[in-house]
């Protein structure tokens, strides 16, 4: 008796870890083969190890008013004509040292980055995973919250979150509390891309066969979230939260630059640029063009970095 | 039958696939729903397999996930070894669940692409307790690594290391893995080619054999069923249409729709070919048509059959539902040679 050939299903390598996948190759080889993501990789790292080895590098603790001294205030750049050789990208008007500022606050500008960046994925998987299993009304509930808080613009509901925070703690207190209040409102803001995405993801996900082995198994749904379906939702994760780094940045550059960011005496990049804004016109302009440049560099290559992991990751574009 | 290990009585699954209320009223559309199973009644004994054939869509693949308690039935008992689990859901009670798996269709989709094998094969024995001790665990997925003719070593791989027939072995792993009494497999060859087709069907008579398994085996192939089956139940359109010991079925079906189906295996000497035999689509679930749901493709087909639903009556050795056949109008067919 002849059987009728059934058609066999087509291969599915299936990438076996996020750590596997990162290294496999693929992904090496086009980021070989990526100019813009060997710079921009090369740039961050730079920008990393200046930011974490900033107690070194920098000649001044901008911090400390002990170490600043008034005669040095509004030196230009050690080039300039007028320049000291100690600041060799000036002072500002309080003899801060711009370099060692910048140092300082890249650092406090990637701390509010990837906090509020991992804040907003938490937040974002566990609420997409939830709508997306659950479904029914837990589902609607989240996604039309998501879709409210996404017509407004970011940067006005982090506004809305830091003037909230702000008018519920002490004055005295909004200074020590200032970075805590900025990563809740950013974070906050930016969960609802990684929500939609793990929401969609988990829809499918949960009807895969695997997941009804599991069920038969009698394992909890709880742990068939967290344990089945998470991992294999987590691969778009990563892109959304590498091209997020970047807009968390900014968002905190902007706040700050409005003035309800960091605060003068403890200035993020941001904090810097709105300082330096206002002597522009004394022309003091090396206080504004360098914060600003660094800033550049940084939401540039994470973008660009994100870009190419998007397209790297991107099993149709291989 | 007394000592059927699992017993289905009058099982129904409706899907409701209306519209929303407000459009409902506003269209002056009623209700619709599919009878996707609408009153399936069979028992296994012990040991011995049940086959459901029939075309995609008939139901048979939504009676497995009923027995598993992966979808809630909308009405009927299953009984297991005498306990009620219709309404109980997928894993409860535990105890129960436990000695009942099921092997699935896509060898693909059904374990977890970011699980070493080893932790797949482990998960009923951890999640039901057989094996608590992870290292005792451990010696056990060992064991039946080698059971299903894979190596122990290959616990270490993930899924997509395997070929298709490789990753049925390690489904098999997983379901025996609790030392079940009964096993729905729902297609379980039909994602693999011929020739690994045989090698899982021979390794699941051998499981048969050795641990005493009791099957339910959906299929909608009859080479395969005639190879694996003791009984066979033929499903149409959410029904049983004719329920028959496996060499019944094959040398004298008595159904025309059963008829229909053997007739659509190949044969070499193009024999039995008869010139009324049914043609025709699968009418759509949602309005089956009135009477004997088989009735527009059925060359028999006289004003009762499309007025009266038949019952499913005993016919010898079989199970019928068709008027035609208790009525004695159809000529019994030829004997054929079975297989």
């Amino acid at each position: 008796m002849a059987t009728p050939t059934p058609a066999s299903a087509p291969p599915r390598p299936a990438p076996a870890g996020l750590i596997a996948r990162a290294l496999s190759g693929d992904v090496a080889w086009s980021f070989r083969h990526s100019w813009s993501a060997r710079i921009s990789a090369l740039v961050l790292l730079i920008l990393f190890a200046a930011a974490i080895l900033a107690p070194w590098l920098a000649n001044q603790n901008p911090y400390d008013i002990g170490e600043l001294s008034l005669f040095d205030s509004e030196l230009p750049p050690a080039w300039a004509e007028g320049g000291d050789a100690r600041y060799w990208l000036g002072t500002d008007t309080l003899a801060r040292d711009v370099y060692s500022s910048i140092l300082y606050g890249l650092r406090l500008s990637l701390i509010v980055g990837f906090a509020s960046v991992a804040l907003a994925a938490v937040v974002g998987i566990s609420l997409g995973l939830l709508g997306g299993f659950v479904g029914g009304i837990v589902d609607a509930a989240i996604m039309r919250f998501a879709d409210v808080l996404l017509s407004f613009p970011t940067i006005l509901v982090a506004l809305l979150v830091n003037g909230i925070m702000r008018g519920a703690l002490p004055p005295a207190q909004h200074q020590q509390a200032a970075i805590w209040v900025l990563i809740l409102a950013i974070g906050l803001t930016n969960w609802v891309q990684y929500a939609r995405t793990v929401r969609s993801s988990t829809m499918v996900e949960r009807n895969k066969e695997y997941v009804q082995a599991a069920r038969i198994n009698g394992v909890s749904r709880a742990g068939i979230m967290v344990s089945h379906i998470l991992p294999n939702v987590l691969g778009p994760v990563l892109v959304i939260a590498t091209i997020n780094l970047g807009m968390a940045v900014l968002t905190e550059a902007t706040l700050s630059f409005l003035g309800v960011g960091m605060p003068a005496t403890q200035p993020s990049l941001g904090t810097l640029i709105r300082i330096g804004n206002e002597y522009l016109f004394s022309g003091i302009w090396w206080v504004v063009i360098f914060p600003s440049v660094v800033l550049v560099a940084l939401v540039l290559a994470v973008n660009l970095l994100g870009d190419w992991l998007r397209d790297a990751l991107n099993p149709k574009l291989r | 039958m007394t000592d059927a290990l699992v017993q289905v009585t009058g099982l129904k699954k409706t899907f409701d696939l209306s519209r929303p209320l407000i459009n409902r009223i506003l269209d002056r559309s009623g209700r619709q729903v599919v009878h996707a199973v609408d009153g399936v009644d069979f028992a296994i004994p012990r040991g011995q397999t049940l086959s459901l054939v029939g075309e995609s869509g008939c139901g048979k693949s939504t009676v497995a996930k009923l027995l598993m308690g992966l979808t809630a039935p909308s009405g009927g008992s299953i009984r297991f070894d005498g306990v009620e689990l219709a309404g109980r859901p997928a894993g409860s009670p535990p105890e129960t669940r436990r000695r009942m798996q099921m092997i699935f269709q896509d060898p693909y989709a059904s374990l977890n692409p970011r699980w070493r094998v080893a932790r797949i094969i482990g998960e009923p024995m951890k999640s039901y307790g057989t094996h608590p001790d992870p290292a005792d665990r451990r010696r056990e997925v060992d064991r039946l690594l080698e059971f299903v003719g894979l190596s122990a070593a290959d616990g270490e791989k993930f899924p997509h290391e395997f070929s298709g027939g490789q990753r049925q072995r390690i489904s098999i792993a997983r379901a025996i893995s609790t030392k079940p009494e009964f096993l729905v497999c729902d297609e379980p060859t039909s994602a693999l080619d011929v020739s690994v087709q045989a090698q899982i069907l021979n390794l699941m008579r051998e499981l048969q054999r050795e641990l005493g398994l009791t099957y339910l085996f959906i299929s909608h192939d009859l080479a395969v069923v005639n190879y694996i089956s003791d009984m066979i139940g033929v499903m149409y359109l959410g029904r049983l249409v004719e329920l028959a010991p496996a060499e019944e079925i094959f040398a004298r079906p008595q159904h025309p729709y059963t008829r229909l189906l053997l007739d659509t295996i190949p044969d070499i000497g193009m024999k039995n070919r008869d010139i009324d035999r049914p043609a025709g689509e699968v009418p759509n679930p949602i309005t089956p048509p009135l009477g004997c749901h088989f009735h527009p493709r059925c060359p028999h087909a006289d004003a009762r059959c499309r007025s009266e639903a038949p019952q499913f009556l005993p016919q010898g050795a079989a199970q019928v539902r068709c008027h035609a056949v208790a009525e004695g109008r159809l000529s019994p067919e030829p004997l054929r040679k079975a297989g």
